[in-house]
């Protein structure tokens, strides 16, 4: 969105005094429309404040094909977003309950998942392994990262086997999808969480809606692949308004037994292991 | 390039079918007619083997592709009819319906109990109609993770065939969950209690194609193709010009020897000069001896040794970067986040 002090809204038009439309989470006051957030908002208006320390901030990927204008496009995407990478991983507090957190961020490069968000993403489960700590992850993909070649498809199997590990752990996971959700990273981790939550309106799916009319050759209902459709197909457990996102983690965590840390006792944890 | 220019492969291959159309005519009528055609074969004959050198002596990743979705390429149940015996055909998700695109089976491999698992691609339009091109809905899927829970629960090793463009991309394959399924395969693959051979034989679609392909040993006829996208798709993305596929497919890395290289392949079994198709016994007897060489040694891993082995496998494939030594430290040890987003 462009500096200023009036945004407007992409879906209902109207203008929207900037300071309202953040107060509000970025949800449209008008018509409820949830502006795409960055990773770092998303961390934000989450966690604990104070609470968040980042892990591999330095990872990042490399153009192992030599694919045309893959350095350029990163390069692009650093500058815009600022980000190393499209994905932020680390750990934090909601409301007082420790865990290990990532954001994929769909300005960069349109959250697709290469080397390094895969990385990133089996990383941060193997340190909820590790040290015992439930794993939130917001995603925000458009699915595996093309210029990676089959090397991005293999992050699929690397998080999904890294998610395993948690699962056979007795640790909770919490997966919240959030707008665009598609492709490989709906394939591996994201669809693997023990509870699946998802911002109304997000798109969810696997396939494109234009490969899948080519290929029925009919048009899909407007409502197809929302996460609205996906909670009525029995697909996902919750949607849940951005508003309520944070206090409807923090009940999930509290339920199933995150360690609790009193707002007074929080403080830089341990360094993690490598 | 322009839009619909066949590319110089596909060109080559055209002339060379459209000869061998001409050779087999001339046979036909020395047959019928007892006359002799020799002169005229002759040429033909020479032009046709000329033509074949060309194309297979160095074939291009393009061209591969084309090898891969040959229709005359051996499909599932040719291989699984010639290397197992004793076959039971296992039906259905136990949840919707049974997906024809996807077969699941007891059988012997040597006289060993093992299940069998593969997409199952046909021949003729007939035969791909009815199983859907290869291309599994979640049921299929599903099925597939049916059969490895089987073999878990009885101690088989599976052998998976992977020869699929894709998981199913219609309407009713989202509704019921297509992401999940892959997703649960995959996830549940890299920790199944039992020995998983996997084989690319054809096209390996992207995560159609791994929603079957996590093993402990992946092998690939040398003109098989395995990727994240079609190289159509890459190029419709990448330059809004599907025709531009023959770059695409250079660019992805996609072809038996790049897949190898890049760490995703174990071994590359070698296929006859011009493809499976121009000797399927060939193939198959190089498919047996290495499934048959690699299952043996998976047999006598110890089951904790093989999964931490097969964690670690998938753990390591992909490329990173990570800060020099001096920053890397830093990064190690927790920041916080930057101030306003």
């Amino acid at each position: 969105m462009p500096a200023g002090i009036w945004a407007k809204c992409p879906r209902c038009r109207n203008l929207i005094y900037r300071k309202e439309l953040e107060r509000n989470l970025k949800v449209c006051p008008k018509c409820a429309y949830h502006h795409r957030l960055t990773a770092v908002e998303r961390l934000e208006i989450t966690l604990d404040e104070n609470s968040f320390r980042e892990y591999d901030a330095g990872l990042t990927s490399t153009d192992p094909l030599g694919f045309e204008n893959y350095p350029a496009k990163l390069s692009e995407a650093r500058a815009k977003t600022d980000q190393a990478e499209a994905v932020i991983t680390g750990e934090g507090t909601i409301d007082g309950s420790q865990t290990i957190i990532g954001a994929l961020d769909f300005h960069f490069m349109g959250g697709s998942m290469g080397s390094a968000v895969g990385e990133k993403v089996a990383r941060a489960a193997e340190r909820s392994y590790e040290q015992r700590l439930p794993l939130v992850i917001f995603s925000a993909s458009g699915g595996a990262r093309m210029q990676e070649g089959v090397l991005s498809l293999m992050q699929l199997a690397k998080t999904s086997a890294a998610i395993g590990r948690i699962h056979d752990a007795g640790l909770p996971y919490l997966s919240v999808m959030c707008d665009p959700t598609t492709g490989g990273v709906t394939a591996s981790f994201a669809f693997l969480g023990d509870v699946i939550l998802a911002e109304p309106g997000a798109l969810i799916g696997f396939a494109g809606r234009r490969v899948i009319e080519q290929t029925i050759r009919r048009k899909l209902p407007d409502d197809f692949q929302t996460a609205e459709f996906c909670l009525q197909k029995g697909l996902i457990d919750m949607v849940v308004p951005r508003t309520e996102m944070r206090s409807a983690l923090a009940r999930l965590l509290a339920f199933v037994g995150a360690p609790r840390v009193l707002p007074a006792a929080i403080e830089p944890a341990p360094a993690a292991q490598p | 390039m322009t839009e619909r220019t066949p590319s110089p492969a596909a060109d080559l291959d055209r002339q060379l079918a459209d000869l061998e159309q001409e050779i087999e005519r001339l046979r036909k009528r020395s047959r019928e007619q007892s006359v002799s055609v020799d002169a005229e074969l002759g040429p033909l004959l020479e032009r046709a083997d000329h033509l074949r050198v060309q194309i297979y002596t160095n074939p291009s990743p393009w061209h591969i592709v084309q090898l891969a979705r040959q229709s005359q390429r051996p499909r599932l149940l040719d291989f699984v009819g010639t290397l197992c015996s004793d076959v039971m055909e296992l039906h259905g998700d136990r949840l919707y319906r049974d997906d024809p695109a996807l077969l699941a089976a007891l059988a012997r491999f040597e006289g060993q109990p093992v299940v069998v698992i593969g997409h199952n691609k046909g021949k003729d339009t007939k035969e791909n109609i009815a199983r859907n091109f290869g291309m599994p809905y979640p049921e299929g899927y599903r099925k597939a993770l049916r059969a490895m829970r089987l073999a878990e629960k009885f101690r088989y090793p599976v052998i998976s065939f992977v020869d699929t463009p894709g998981a199913y991309p219609g309407d009713e394959a989202e509704e019921r969950g297509q992401a999940e399924a892959i997703a649960r395969n995959i996830q549940e693959m890299s920790r199944l209690r039992v020995p998983l051979v996997v084989v690319i034989t054809g096209e390996g679609g992207s995560g159609g194609a791994l929603a079957i392909a996590v093993g402990d040993v992946v092998l690939m006829l040398q003109y098989a193709v395995y990727t994240v996208i079609s190289p159509e798709g890459c190029a419709a993305i990448l330059w809004h010009d599907a025709s531009r596929a023959r770059e695409a497919a250079e660019a992805l890395k996609l072809t038996a020897q790049d897949l190898q290289t890049l760490g995703v392949v174990d071994e590359v079994l070698p296929e006859p000069f011009g493809g499976a198709h121009r000797d399927p016994d060939a193939t198959f007897a190089a498919v047996r001896e290495a499934l048959g060489r690699h299952l043996q040694a998976l047999r006598e891993v110890p089951i904790e040794i093989l999964l931490d082995r097969r964690y670690k496998k998938y753990r390591r494939m992909g490329r990173i970067l990570e800060e020099s030594e001096q920053s890397a430290q830093s990064s190690q040890s927790p920041r916080p986040l930057a101030g306003d987003g």
